[in-house]
């Protein structure tokens, strides 16, 4: 492996990197070989109560009636939480970054709007118990046609309380980037090369489903044991579902089974709390395999049209990028994604005319959600995709393609943010070093700290 | 339902768990031992996370209803933790940074306990093989091969310097 070049930080201070490049145990490694670390579910409390969820099984339908006499008469049967039984019904994970507007029920009132999605909770002596309530309620559906495909879901009927099949950004139906004149780019350019990426939902599929166990305090507060990756998104969403101060909930977590952005969500502490403070005893929610398979969210698919002008010597003059998201049913933290994917765009490449359009649609899927590096990951698949396509297309090098356009320091983003730390070139360079490649002179020349004369 | 007794050697020590039919030996452990190092992935055999040894064979303890190993022999990774220090299969482990979650890691090293205790100096596919019956999903597959043979390979010499 080549040395790690720190030159760039040897002006900021001293090069004082003791850590990077070195191993360095894990704080919790010895609690992991012993088995002492514990997890969420290794804290069991007596007179624990189980929660097993009935889900919709349709993908889109209007809940006519749902019947919760037969699931009480199983013997353990304690209660049954619907919608009447949450304080603040509506909400959205990322409510307290000022997104908006409330779009999800913590469990649905009229319709379900997706296969799996959470109808009502059976609390219950036993899991068994539990599950064989949750097999008894009877619900009544209509059901009314879905939408899976994003660009449907675009001109379909609006099947959410919103009122858009699509998330509004400040007044517009996407995220939008407008840099230059694309069209005059493209009719400048020699070549124009359009293609169409795709991707499918991905699970995390933790090894440790998600899961939490709340439990009632004498002092009147409630805690929850939680696999959460995001404590503060939980704690802030359950205090405004519940309708009750922050103090009087606390979190116990950080402890992950791994969650891979799978347990960034607040799903199961909310119905879980609520429980608890209902029945005055420790309520426990946690996914079976199967519903972390089918119900937890996944990464988003992601469709991206890219069309690009190019000249002859390689120069990519104008890009247009058309990306959409598909949240799913619900926006979770796919508004978020959708602007992460449009900050990333037209990537890491010095583009005179950019235009781009990010759509965050909603359809009867699963919500998709957080995953490592989501908004940015299948854009980047679309656009290395798109580079080495221009590079077969023009007999280019792809390498050299990328040395062509690469970003430097100095130069203006289609964002209209000045590069600095370009690292872009000299990435490509050590590449084509590790790998035995030898650059052309001028290319192995390049800097991303000056561009060459 | 009724409840039945069944006896167990729990990490050496003799016990009586009270289980309902159809009671898995990883709720056993877990819920009337206290032994929560045996983890919990899947519930159906498809994970590993909760490998034990019975009677000295890696068996998933979730697929295995307690009543039908009635006088069995159970080893968890609590029990793999000797008095003062740490196993050698788990300085393997920690040495050669092949935890990351931790959520695999118990059913990691117990199936190797099972893979050493009959193969000694196992080769790297016996490795791969002892271990596929085990998902670990932070993709550190490879760190924990090498730890693998570095814990046979600590044991050996544990047994040649005890031999001497």
């Amino acid at each position: 492996m080549e040395k790690i070049d720190t030159s760039f930080f040897s002006k900021e201070r001293e090069a004082d990197l003791f850590v990077v490049g070195e191993s360095v145990q894990r704080a919790d490694a010895r609690g992991h070989v012993t088995g002492q670390t514990q997890f969420y579910e290794d804290v069991t409390f007596p007179n624990t109560l189980h929660l097993k969820m009935v889900r919709s099984t349709h993908h889109h339908a209007l809940i006519k009636n749902i019947d919760i006499e037969p699931a009480m008469k199983v013997p353990g049967v304690v209660r049954v939480l619907t919608h009447k039984d949450v304080p603040n019904n509506w909400y959205t994970i990322l409510k307290l970054i000022g997104v908006g507007p409330d779009d999800e029920p913590v469990l649905p009132e009229d319709r379900v709007l997706f296969k799996g999605e959470q109808v009502c909770a059976v609390l219950a002596e036993t899991e068994q118990a539990a599950l064989e309530g949750a097999r008894r309620v009877v619900a009544d559906y209509e059901e009314l046609p879905p939408v899976f495909d994003v660009e449907e879901a675009m001109t379909s009927k609006p099947f959410k309380q919103a009122g858009t099949n699509y998330f509004v950004y400040e007044g517009h139906n996407c995220r939008r980037i407008r840099f230059g004149d694309v069209d005059k780019g493209f009719a400048e350019a020699d070549h124009i090369i359009e293609h169409r990426y795709e991707s499918a939902p991905i699970e995390h599929a933790p090894t440790e489903t998600t899961g939490c166990t709340a439990k009632p305090e004498g002092s009147g507060r409630v805690t929850v044991y939680s696999n959460t990756q995001a404590l503060y998104f939980t704690l802030d969403n359950m205090a405004l579902i519940l309708g009750v101060p922050f103090n009087k909930l606390r979190l116990v977590g950080g402890t992950v089974g791994g969650g891979f952005g799978g347990k960034v969500d607040v799903i199961v502490e909310p119905i879980a709390a609520l429980g608890a403070m209902l029945t005055n005893r420790p309520v426990k929610y946690a996914y079976s395999r199967a519903e972390e398979m089918q119900v937890s969210s996944p990464r988003a698919a992601e469709r991206l049209y890219i069309k690009d002008g190019v000249m002859k010597d390689g120069r990519i003059v104008a890009r247009k990028i058309t990306l959409y998201v598909d949240a799913g049913a619900y926006c979770r933290h796919s508004t978020y994604g959708t602007t992460k994917a449009a900050a990333h765009m037209p990537g890491p490449y010095s583009i005179p005319n950019v235009h781009v359009d990010a759509y965050c649609v909603y359809t009867n899927r699963t919500p998709s959600s957080a995953m490592r590096g989501f908004g940015v990951t299948i854009g980047d698949f679309a656009l290395e995709s798109q580079m080495d396509q221009v590079a077969r297309h023009l007999g280019m090098d792809p390498m050299e393609l990328r040395l062509i356009n690469a970003y430097r320091d100095g130069d203006t983003k289609a964002h209209r943010k000045t590069v600095e730390g370009a690292a872009l070139v000299e990435v490509i360079q050590a590449a084509a070093r590790q790998t035995g490649k030898e650059l052309a002179p001028r290319f192995a020349a390049m800097s991303s700290y000056q561009r060459e004369a | 339902m009724k409840h039945s007794v069944v006896a167990l050697t729990v990490n050496g020590a003799e016990r009586q768990v009270l289980v309902a039919p159809g009671t898995t030996l990883l709720d056993a452990l877990r819920e009337s031992q206290g032994l929560t190092g045996t983890r919990r992935g899947c519930d159906q055999g498809a994970c590993g996370a909760c490998t034990v040894l019975v009677d000295g064979k890696t068996m998933m303890s979730c697929l295995l209803p307690v009543e039908t190993i009635d006088g069995a022999t159970i080893d968890t990774i609590e029990g793999l933790t000797p008095m003062e220090g740490l196993h050698p299969i788990q300085e393997a482990f920690l040495e050669g940074f092949a935890t990351q979650c931790g959520f695999c890691t118990s059913g990691m090293i117990m199936a190797t306990a099972g893979l050493l205790a009959r193969n000694p100096d196992p080769s790297r596919e016996d490795a791969v093989r002892a271990i596929s019956g085990n998902i670990c999903r932070c993709t550190g597959y490879e760190a924990i091969i090498d730890a693998v043979l570095d814990a046979a390979a600590r044991m050996r010499a544990a047994k040649r310097d005890k031999a001497a």
